[in-house]
């Protein structure tokens, strides 16, 4: 099978098998993001994440800030990190939990010296850090070893008639040689819950999935002033053809593959626990789920699209496939893999789900997506509520 | 050509797979069996648009996947565009 290759990819201190080589300045707080930033342009080589939050959150949304902190900086695609804070504590509490992967981590925070104080001792670090990675070598590794994230976007028909059932082959032939992978876009199940409920390893799973989806439900039905007709499905997704929530949710699904079941449900960010397919309770939007998923240790991320969404995430490569011969062509640049032959049964999916592998692999052994190569660094954060 | 493909066998639309004229003859490909189908449309369809491959009556329930995707709001006849004039979904209504 194709995914039997192997891939040339960084081995991290803690195992785990990384594609990339970042050494990411990790701001703790929105007031921290113009000294990660001058360290980024102080620094070559290095990546300032900027994000707007980090102040004031409490409780389940707290909980969620730092696993989204500490996961990135964990990501096996990162190969060091530097904790830019406005204060000591929350920013060690960061540095703590991205240095159990073993992995160079180092915070400084502002109060009581101030930006330009803070930025030259974090760049003295920067700089060493970049230095040190830059000399890490690629080694050979399984393919199996790679954990893949599955979400679409800016949908239409043909992701559900093609590009996610491409995806869905690659899911049955990665976790069926003991590969990780994960889906999620919890309201965007909506109409196809009995599907993925059927799909579930097993009793347990299946009861958490369900109250998982039923309080994301909720929420909807909380908050909604109309049948989100203008939100799910999204403008793009009805002028691809995409009609009710349910049609969309029918085509997501089919990411999820033929043969697999799932092993187990996923708070926002946390990281599976072994190998197979997970749910993770997500948003549906892109950029916050991606974010979610490289968060949790994903290493490259599928991404099926209609009419053409450009998401792209700093440290998780996306991977963009279509069906739709329109996209492809209008916005060929964005597109990695063509799977549009299938509607017209010029491509089998097991063909196409092998293209894909082959994509994954380029994409290990470091070639740049489209995304990377035109810029998209959308780094996200899911936040649950308002701060206190 | 394939003009226009469905999910499964219980379907009652089926999507372009081209741009469609109105009035086109159009072949079809039933995805779950791999069984040739015929068409014709009513009005043009845009490619990933579906259309409808039989009547339809106010509170129906239109099915793709073998499954619900929504319920139609206005008759709709055999050919003719089916989407957000006239299907509705019935989870967050």
């Amino acid at each position: 099978m194709a995914n039997e290759r192997k891939v040339l990819a960084y081995r991290r201190e803690n195992g785990r098998v990384g594609i990339r080589n970042h050494v990411i300045i990790l701001p703790v707080d929105d007031i921290s993001n113009a000294a990660c930033e001058a360290v980024g342009n102080n620094i070559k080589g290095t990546l300032a994440l900027p994000h707007a939050y980090g102040r004031l959150q409490f409780g389940e949304d707290l909980e969620l800030f730092f696993r989204t902190m500490i996961g990135t900086g964990s990501n096996p695609n990162v190969a060091a990190a530097i904790v830019i804070g406005i204060e000591p504590g929350w920013t060690k509490r960061i540095v703590d939990g991205i240095a159990k992967t073993g992995k160079p981590v180092a915070g400084f925070s502002i109060e009581g010296q101030g930006d330009i104080a803070t930025v030259a001792q974090a760049s003295v670090k920067a700089k060493e850090f970049v230095q040190w990675a830059s000399e890490l070598q690629r080694t050979e590794c399984d393919f199996s070893e790679l954990y893949i994230s599955v979400k679409c976007g800016e949908s239409d028909t043909t992701t559900g008639l093609a590009s996610c059932p491409t995806v869905g082959n690659v899911i049955d032939k990665h976790c069926a040689r003991g590969g990780t992978a994960s889906f999620g876009e919890t309201t965007e199940l909506t109409g196809a819950e009995h599907i993925v409920a059927a799909k579930a390893a097993n009793e347990e799973v299946r009861k958490q999935f369900m109250a998982i989806f039923d309080d994301y439900q909720k929420l909807v039905f909380a908050q909604k002033v109309d049948d989100l007709a203008d939100s799910q499905p999204t403008k793009g997704n009805i002028a691809g053809g995409l009609t009710t929530i349910e049609e969309k949710a029918l085509g997501n699904v089919e990411k999820l593959g033929k043969k697999t079941k799932f092993v187990g449900c996923l708070q926002p960010a946390e990281a599976p626990g072994g190998d197979g397919l997970w749910f993770m309770d997500t948003s549906s939007a892109a950029a916050e789920a991606v974010t979610l998923w490289a968060a949790s240790g994903a290493v490259v991320h599928l991404f099926p699209t209609g009419q053409g969404n450009i998401v792209g995430n700093p440290i998780e490569p996306v991977i963009k496939l279509s069906a739709n011969p329109k996209t492809v062509t209008a916005m060929k640049e964005h597109i990695d893999v063509d799977v549009s032959p299938i509607l017209q049964g010029e491509m089998t999916l097991d063909q196409a789900g092998d293209a894909l592998i082959d994509m994954i692999v380029r994409t290990a052994n470091g070639r740049l997506t489209a995304a990377e190569a035109l810029g998209h660094r959308e780094f996200v954060m899911t936040k649950l509520y308002r701060s206190a | 050509m394939i003009h226009f493909l469905v999910h499964d066998s219980a379907d009652t639309v089926g999507v372009a797979v081209v741009d469609l004229a109105a009035g086109t003859e159009c072949a079809g490909r039933d995805l779950a069996t791999n069984a040739p189908l015929k068409a014709k449309t009513a009005e043009a369809i845009p490619l990933g648009h579906k259309f409808a491959l039989r009547d339809f009556a106010e509170g129906d329930t239109a099915i793709k996947y073998g499954c619900e995707i929504g319920r139609v709001v206005k008759p709709i006849r055999a050919g003719e565009h089916v989407h957000v004039h006239n299907l509705k979904t019935k989870r967050w209504a």
